[in-house]
């Protein structure tokens, strides 16, 4: 379970508040205008961001001055996932060891993971030899070697055509299916929301709003959120 | 704090930069403690003085000046090898100062080329030794710079304007006042300032093509007085008054400076709809033709008269060329041992102090450092032997100004880029440093270490402060077999050091972008 309690955020002038609770396994759209802070909540989970008031917990245990790569957090930001001089097996590799001395056993999980999203053939090359989609892929596969209970996505999949992006959030909902992992995905696409979450959070007017089910949300939106639609 | 999460500590660069602000300023506490009060400066120190200003302003404003028709003519025309003479004007900042001084006594000197053609018109041989010769020198080396940092300008006017102006039915004479007077304005005061500020710490050419009362700089005077005097008193006070001057336009130099020339993008042509008459195109021609005569001709000269004396070589030159090379290596890695350091703290954020110890390097004066080196050493060693340790230090000193102005702003991008994905996936420390931000920056190391190599490589500065008969670098041996007139020996020697340096510029700045991923 994830709790946010009385959180302030603040960054450079602009005010966040979030007070709720995220049940574990279930997966969430962060949707909101664009300047509302969605991915000033997710840079805070991941620990980029210090809280100025309120405590973030995760089962129970305050996150608070643990490091981003200590939480129990697997996050893709918006760009730059990969690393484009270490090839795909070193960067999936990167989500077990980040000195990537490997074991036999560590090295069967991360070609276990490259066959799971369907690259087992690539793990040599390096990512400017794969499409934008493929490189997704790689990210995702370093996701499940990571084995984190947390996923957060900032639009990882943005730059993708609209064809693509759909086959990566069906990916996504799988992986997170199989390890019973939390998602929270920024969005601003209410489709994407409606694809693979079941909760919705609609951060707006410097407020972190608790999850409500994605359909009825969706199709009865609260005033704030119907302005954001149109 | 979290937003304070770094994935490398800025600690090592912290630590390099006092360690360079330790050294300049100790040397310089060194030199203080040793000048004796209330002696003051002489007739002679004066003379140095006026003699110092006097050719750093001829000439910064004889090079700017030659610059500005050179750079707009290269602005405007497309020629074939246009690229690579751009390329070229980048060539003088790592050659060697006696090379280039020995290619120009072959065309300038009094035996020269132009001196041998006038004799043969019945006419007196040039005059190249003094004032003159000085300004001959640094305008050699600095008219490349000063057109590259000109030209920079004029590639940033947007194409737009120009095809705006060219819309509106501007000629040539409107065009200068719409876009190219206000650029000019904007930019030369900073090139000025830059040569100025280069030119005043020049030892080597005076050294070479000064000397005598009439003609020596303020740095000549301490290698003097250091080296045929040991009037230590008076070494500390000029170094005190040396490096007021410097620091002083170093400073002014930063604050009007745009750009530092040596940026890529300058070989972009510009379309231009102006200056299409045939007496515009000739000036352009004119201007680009002579200075890239005046360019080429010194080095073609060193070319074809060393050639002859490479075979007969003396052992001297062999063992004076090891020690170079040795010298240049090791202040290469002193140098990326400092820089790496201090560019990444700057990159985390703790810019300020550590990049004002980086630019001390450009106020500090090299033979400042060595003679405060020299004081420090000699109760405890012989300085003689530590001749090249010392030189190396000293020349990764004097790099370390231009290998943050590489370095620095690609390890912001690495670190801004990848330093949140690093976190996230728990990578810190070495880790990062061997698997991120080295990789990441192989190309600005190699160019950078290039830079420093050939720099140090042709270094005639400190060494000559600490060498002892048995000992020379390359560039200094050189400097002997001159004195001695061997003229065919030293310019087949300047040969041999003028394709090290190149030579390990190139090796190190192609290994930095061997098989790079963009």
């Amino acid at each position: 379970m994830l709790r946010l309690e009385n959180c302030l955020i603040e960054n450079s002038g602009f005010a966040l508040r979030a007070d709720l609770t995220i049940t574990r396994g279930s997966r969430v759209a962060v949707i909101g205008p664009s300047g509302a802070g969605k991915s000033t909540l997710i840079e805070t989970l991941a620990g980029f961001r210090p809280l100025t008031n309120g405590a973030i917990r995760w089962n129970g245990s305050d996150l608070e001055g643990v490091e981003p790569g200590k939480r129990p957090v697997a996050m893709l930001f918006q760009d730059g996932n990969l690393f484009p001089h270490l090839t795909v097996g070193q960067n999936v590799a990167l989500g077990i060891h980040a000195n990537l001395r490997l074991d036999q056993s560590q090295q069967a999980q991360v070609q276990a993971a490259l066959v799971r999203v369907g690259l087992d053939s690539m793990a040599d090359r390096k990512p400017a030899a794969l499409s934008g989609g493929q490189q997704s892929r790689v990210a995702l596969a370093r996701v499940l070697v990571q084995g984190r209970d947390l996923l957060l996505l900032d639009e990882p999949f943005a730059a993708l055509g609209p064809a693509l992006k759909v086959e990566m959030l069906d990916l996504v909902a799988e992986l997170v299916e199989e390890t019973g992992a939390t998602l929270l995905m920024v969005s601003h696409d209410p489709s994407d929301a409606r694809r693979i979450a079941d909760q919705v959070v609609l951060v707006a007017d410097g407020c972190v709003h608790a999850p409500q089910p994605t359909a009825p949300l969706l199709d009865n939106p609260p005033p704030a959120l119907k302005a954001y639609l149109g | 704090m979290a937003d304070c999460a770094q994935p490398v500590s800025p600690r090592p660069g912290i630590g390099a930069a006092a360690l360079v602000v330790a050294l300049i300023f100790g040397t310089l506490t060194a030199v203080a403690l040793r000048a004796e009060v209330g002696r003051g400066f002489g007739a002679s120190d004066w003379a140095a003085v006026r003699f110092t200003l006097t050719q750093a302003c001829l000439s910064a404003v004889l090079s700017v000046g030659l610059a500005i028709p050179v750079a707009r003519a290269l602005a405007r025309r497309r020629f074939f090898g246009r690229r690579i003479l751009i390329t070229l004007l980048g060539a003088p900042f790592i050659l060697p100062v006696i090379v280039a001084i020995l290619g120009l006594l072959q065309v300038f000197g009094r035996a020269g080329w132009i001196s041998s053609g006038l004799a043969l018109l019945g006419l007196e041989p040039v005059q190249i030794y003094g004032l003159h010769g000085v300004v001959l020198a640094h305008v050699f080396f600095n008219l490349p710079l000063a057109t590259r940092l000109i030209l920079q300008g004029w590639q940033e006017i947007p194409a737009e304007r120009f095809r705006l102006a060219a819309q509106l039915g501007a000629d040539s004479r409107a065009m200068w006042q719409l876009l190219e007077r206000p650029m000019l304005i904007r930019i030369v005061p900073g090139a000025l300032a830059v040569v100025f500020a280069i030119c005043l710490s020049s030892f080597a050419v005076a050294l070479t093509l000064g000397g005598g009362p009439r003609a020596t700089t303020i740095e000549l005077a301490i290698y003097q007085a250091f080296r045929f005097d040991f009037d230590l008193g008076r070494a500390a006070l000029l170094s005190a008054l040396q490096l007021v001057l410097t620091g002083t336009a170093a400073l002014v130099a930063l604050r009007v400076a745009v750009g530092e020339g040596f940026g890529t993008g300058l070989d972009r042509a510009l379309r231009r709809w102006d200056g299409t008459r045939p007496i515009a195109r000739l000036l352009d021609g004119m201007w680009i033709a002579t200075a890239a005569v005046f360019l080429m001709l010194p080095l073609g000269a060193i070319v074809l008269s060393g050639l002859p004396g490479l075979t007969g070589l003396p052992a001297s030159v062999w063992a004076a060329a090891l020690n170079s090379v040795l010298v240049a290596a090791l202040s290469t890695v002193l140098l990326l041992l400092l820089a790496l350091p201090m560019a990444t703290a700057v990159a985390l954020g703790r810019g300020g102090a550590i990049e004002l110890a980086g630019i001390l390097g450009l106020a500090a004066s090299p033979l400042v450092i060595g003679t405060g080196l020299f004081i420090v050493i000699y109760p405890i060693a012989d300085p003689f032997a530590l001749a090249l340790p010392v030189t190396a230090l000293v020349n990764a000193v004097m790099a370390l100004p231009f290998a943050l102005r590489i370095l620095v702003p690609r390890a912001q991008v690495v670190v801004g880029r990848y330093g949140r994905l690093a976190l996230s996936l728990d990578m810190r420390g070495w880790p990062f440093v061997w698997r991120v931000l080295l990789p990441r920056m192989r190309p600005q190391i190699g160019f950078a270490a290039g830079l420093a190599a050939a720099l140090s490589m042709g270094d005639l500065g400190v060494i000559a402060l600490f060498a002892d008969p048995e000992f020379a670098t390359l560039p200094l041996q050189i400097y002997r077999l001159m004195g001695a007139y061997r003229m065919e020996a030293a310019a087949a020697a300047a040969l041999v050091l003028l394709a090290l340096s190149m030579a390990a510029f190139w090796i190190l700045d192609r290994g930095g972008r061997w098989h790079a991923e963009a």
